[in-house]
């Protein structure tokens, strides 16, 4: 059979798969746009109010943040990742995926976890109390709700980016490097800040601005603190005086400074690859420590996980058995509004990465690979921006509808696009785009094209190769990157806080309000369910990074 | 669609003034090549010289911008017609093997042949990996397979729906020489065996002399020459298949008469006619066994590097102009560099190109 369309084909198919990427890249970047535009028409009065009062206040306490998380998240994840990739001591095997463990707790959650801990009613200050027979006041005892306290909870769960990327690229220096170092006179701790140190310095670069990008999108904690930061700023702006344009002045200085990590990200990107070359081979020589070494090392690596998972972990359990409210109908709808939501957000994020993914590889043209980059720019973007950028053009549409549809049908209508679930599934897709992205392309880039001609030269539709080729040897990653999506959504706080419809709740939301209520047990089971679902990607990713090089 | 293919029909590949171009750029300009039904032919050239276009333009991944491909007189590719890869009965394999990662050899196998009667996919495959030299492999995944095994189970792939014609895309640059060796002259018996036309793309001309009936030497979209490979040695068409194909140098001379040429080597005759004119500036193509050392010559060169290859000694030697060229001399001749030596030229067909091209 001929087909005389096909010329036709060819040269139709390459510009509807680059409109569609241009559109979904347009749309996602629609957020920032707002932003940006509201920077430009904005008020100079609304600016100078900002610079007299508050901006100095949140950009040092953004920076002490920053300076704190950056050194806690280093001096926690370096020394692990060394420890668990170069020596042998009791434990390190499974310290290796353990410490990875603080990933599915929420800053918010472990925040108010030790304030239950360590407050004067907690636990702690309690035998304190009763050893001492001392009464409030009467002996020091540090503030948790403080910048100090803000620093080490976000490092605590925050670490383990610093500690993946550092892990990685200890693990692909050649065995013969370090061995070339011993064999010229270096002893193991002088190899290692010699030669170690700085060849994995990019990949720990690269993990401490992941960390620091967290640092700056989160609201949950900083708030419950009473630290001031843009987040809170944002959000107080915005809720509070209901300024929609001083917010987004605020989060066009916050975009400043999450570009300026991203450009720092992609340098360090960048010169990983450079440094990774060369003989890639991961060592299986480990070095032997002795017993005291031994127990050090056991106590360095096992620290993180005990304080940033273990402790969280039991005292959630604890309220969520003996304290909280028994688990009933509210409860129950509060999950299921949770699970729904972020089920629908994933095959949301991994449909639009699949149609990217596949536009990126069959047209090869600039604007298409430029939509792919743009889509995936929004991990970067703190939810609280996103949701700004969200809020404002949909709240504008949404004026513009009511008035037509008053004027032209004398029907008064509801909000249609803010407010309603699709402004957040709006904001999720914008923030989670590049993870589903990431898991997508790299399953792609396993099917050669090849692939695809081999199964067309043995008799096959481009349909059939589909189902016979490409449907099977995907599957794992659209699996995994709606799992990674699902989870993040589940965590979600700002955005989520910002957008949602009235009266609609998330697990996240209500244990971050009935935290912020001083009723830390009744906020245990959502809590603990969202750091329960949040152990499904860690077990993922600690499969990978088990045996070899995490990629 | 359930009964075996007829016994193999002969099949006669047809190409006329083919042309293939993206966004403009003209890739391939004009060819014609024919394969007459059993033989093998190979594109041989330098890498982007447009031979694996020309391999994916026969394949059907390629539209063509001019002329026509025809199998068995049958239109398959034309500007305004374009029969879809599926439905071209043409097998393929891949440079990078394309081996299905999520099947296993026998479900590789038995990819293109699924309307096949379950008996006849298990009797074709049992044949072909035995043909291959693998069988017991059924139930492996490619990945556990060496590069030349992953090689053999793709041709394996490739001819079990009995193609009318195999393409092959450098189907041993990725293996190491002594495999290839191997695993050549097993992969021509295997296509005579099935009595199968094939088309294989190559940058090396060993691989092209071991494997092809004809050979097209290509470059830069064009086919230069098309013959076998002894006459594309011997008897090169065009100054680039005489540099691309074996060692050589062109030699500067002048024509002294119908069959003789005068050079640095004095007074060349040939056996038969060259048809330039008198006094008339040429270059004479002269290869490495064309010059020997002889010590009674009166022409002589100075040996500027030299390579001992056991049965004789391959020199490098400066001629009084300057020009430098080859010379054998039997392995007991040992000369030292920078000695001169006698030579003389031992030429039957003279290969002359007009100077000004």
């Amino acid at each position: 059979m001929m087909v005389n369309l096909a010329k036709k084909m060819t040269l139709l198919r390459p510009n509807w798969l680059m409109l569609i990427s241009v559109a979904v890249a347009l749309l996602l970047s629609l957020p920032v746009m707002v932003i940006l535009t509201n920077v430009a028409t904005g008020q100079a009065n609304v600016w100078q109010h900002l610079i007299d009062t508050v901006l100095a206040d949140y950009i040092s306490s953004s920076l002490i943040l920053m300076l704190g998380v950056g050194l806690g998240s280093l001096l926690l994840g370096v020394p692990t990742a060394w420890l668990t990739s170069v020596c042998r001591f009791p434990g390190h095997k499974w310290l290796a995926w353990a410490l990875l463990l603080p990933l599915a707790v929420p800053a918010y959650i472990i925040a108010y976890t030790y304030t239950g801990l360590l407050d004067f009613a907690g636990p702690v200050q309690s035998l304190i109390r009763e050893t001492t027979g001392l009464s409030y006041g009467e002996y020091w005892f540090f503030e948790v709700r403080s910048i100090t306290g803000a620093i080490v909870m976000l490092s605590l769960v925050l670490y383990p980016y610093v500690y993946l990327m550092s892990r990685a690229a200890f693990l692909e220096q050649s065995a013969n490097t370090l061995e070339v170092s011993r064999s010229l006179g270096y002893s193991h701790t002088k190899s290692f800040f010699k030669l170690a140190l700085p060849l994995a310095r990019p990949a720990i670069v690269a993990g401490v601005t992941l960390a620091l990008m967290e640092t700056l999108a989160d609201y949950g904690t900083v708030k419950y603190f009473g630290v001031t930061s843009f987040t809170t700023g944002i959000m107080r702006t915005f809720n509070g005086f209901g300024d929609a344009a001083a917010a987004s002045q605020l989060a066009s200085v916050l975009l400043l400074f999450v570009t300026c990590l991203i450009l720092m990200e992609r340098y360090s990107r960048r010169r990983i690859s450079y440094h990774a070359s060369g003989i890639r081979k991961a060592s299986n020589r480990k070095i032997e420590l002795n017993k005291k070494q031994g127990i050090i090392a056991f106590c360095v690596c096992f620290l993180p996980v005990f304080l940033g998972f273990i402790v969280p972990a039991i005292q959630l359990l604890y309220w969520a058995a003996f304290s909280a409210e028994s688990i009933d109908a509210s409860f129950i709808k509060l999950a299921w509004n949770s699970l729904y939501l972020a089920a629908l957000a994933a095959i949301i994020a991994v449909v639009l990465a699949l149609i990217l993914a596949y536009a990126s590889r069959l047209n090869k043209r600039k604007a298409v690979q430029a939509s792919v980059t743009v889509a995936g720019l929004g991990y970067a973007l703190p939810g609280t921006i996103i949701a700004i950028g969200i809020i404002i053009p949909f709240a504008w549409l949404d004026h513009q509808i009511i008035a037509w549809v008053k004027e032209t049908f004398e029907v008064r209508l509801g909000l249609v696009l803010s407010g309603t679930l699709f402004a957040l599934l709006f904001a999720y897709t914008v923030r989670f785009m590049a993870v589903s992205l990431g898991s997508i392309q790299a399953g792609l880039g396993k099917i050669t094209p090849s692939l695809d001609a081999a199964g067309r030269s043995l008799g096959y539709k481009p349909l059939d190769v589909l189902r016979k080729i490409h449907i099977p040897l995907m599957k794992s990653s659209v699996l995994t990157a709606l799992l990674i999506v699902f989870v993040d959504v589940l965590k979600e706080l700002p955005a989520t806080l910002i957008l949602r419809p009235f009266n609609f709740n998330t697990l996240a939301v209500r244990a971050f309000e009935l935290a912020s209520d001083e009723r830390l047990a009744d906020a245990a089971p959502a809590s603990l369910m969202i750091v329960l679902v949040g152990l499904a990607p860690v077990i993922l990713l600690s499969r990978s990074i088990g045996s070899g090089p995490a990629h | 669609m359930t009964s075996l293919p007829p016994a193999h029909m002969l099949t006669d590949l047809n190409i006329k003034n083919v042309s293939v171009s993206y966004d403009g750029n003209t890739i391939i300009q004009g060819v014609d090549f024919r394969l007459l039904a059993g033989q093998i032919g190979c594109l041989l050239g330098p890498s982007g010289c447009g031979k694996s276009t020309l391999l994916r333009a026969i394949a059907g991944f390629e539209m063509i911008s001019t002329g026509s491909i025809e199998l068995d007189g049958k239109p398959l590719s034309k500007p305004e017609l374009m029969v879809n890869p599926e439905q071209r009965n043409i097998g393929m394999v891949f440079q990078d093997v394309a081996l299905f990662p999520h099947l296993t050899i026998s479900e590789n196998i038995e990819f293109g042949i699924q309307s096949w009667s379950k008996s006849e996919r298990k009797e074709r495959t049992r044949h072909l990996l035995e043909l291959v030299g693998l069988s017991g492999f059924e139930t492996r995944y490619p990945q556990s397979l060496s590069g030349g095994q992953q090689q053999r189970i793709a041709l394996a792939r490739a001819i079990a729906p009995k193609p009318k014609l195999l393409l092959m895309d450098e189907p041993f640059s990725g293996l190491d020489a002594k495999l290839r060796e191997e695993l050549v002259p097993d992969v021509r018996a295997i296509l005579l065996a099935e009595k199968m036309s094939a088309i294989l793309v190559s940058h090396d001309q060993m691989e092209a002399f071991a494997m092809a009936d004809q050979i097209a030497v290509m470059s830069e979209g064009q086919i230069h020459q098309l013959a076998t490979a002894y006459q594309i040695y011997h008897k090169p068409a065009t100054r680039l298949v005489a540099s691309f194909i074996g060692h050589g140098d062109l030699l500067p001379s002048k024509v002294c008469g119908p069959t003789c040429v005068i050079s640095d080597l004095g007074e060349i005759k040939g056996k038969t006619e060259h048809g330039f004119k008198a006094d008339q500036e040429i270059d004479l193509l002269i290869r490495p066994d064309d010059i020997l050392h002889d010590d009674d010559s009166e022409f002589t060169g100075e040996i500027v590097s030299k390579w001992f290859r056991g049965s004789h000694f391959l020199y490098r030697v400066r001629l009084a102009s300057g020009k430098v060229v080859y010379c054998f001399a039997s392995s007991h001749h040992d000369h030292s560099i920078g000695q001169s030596i006698g030579l003389s030229v031992h030429l039957d067909h003279l290969v002359l190109f007009p100077r000004d091209a």
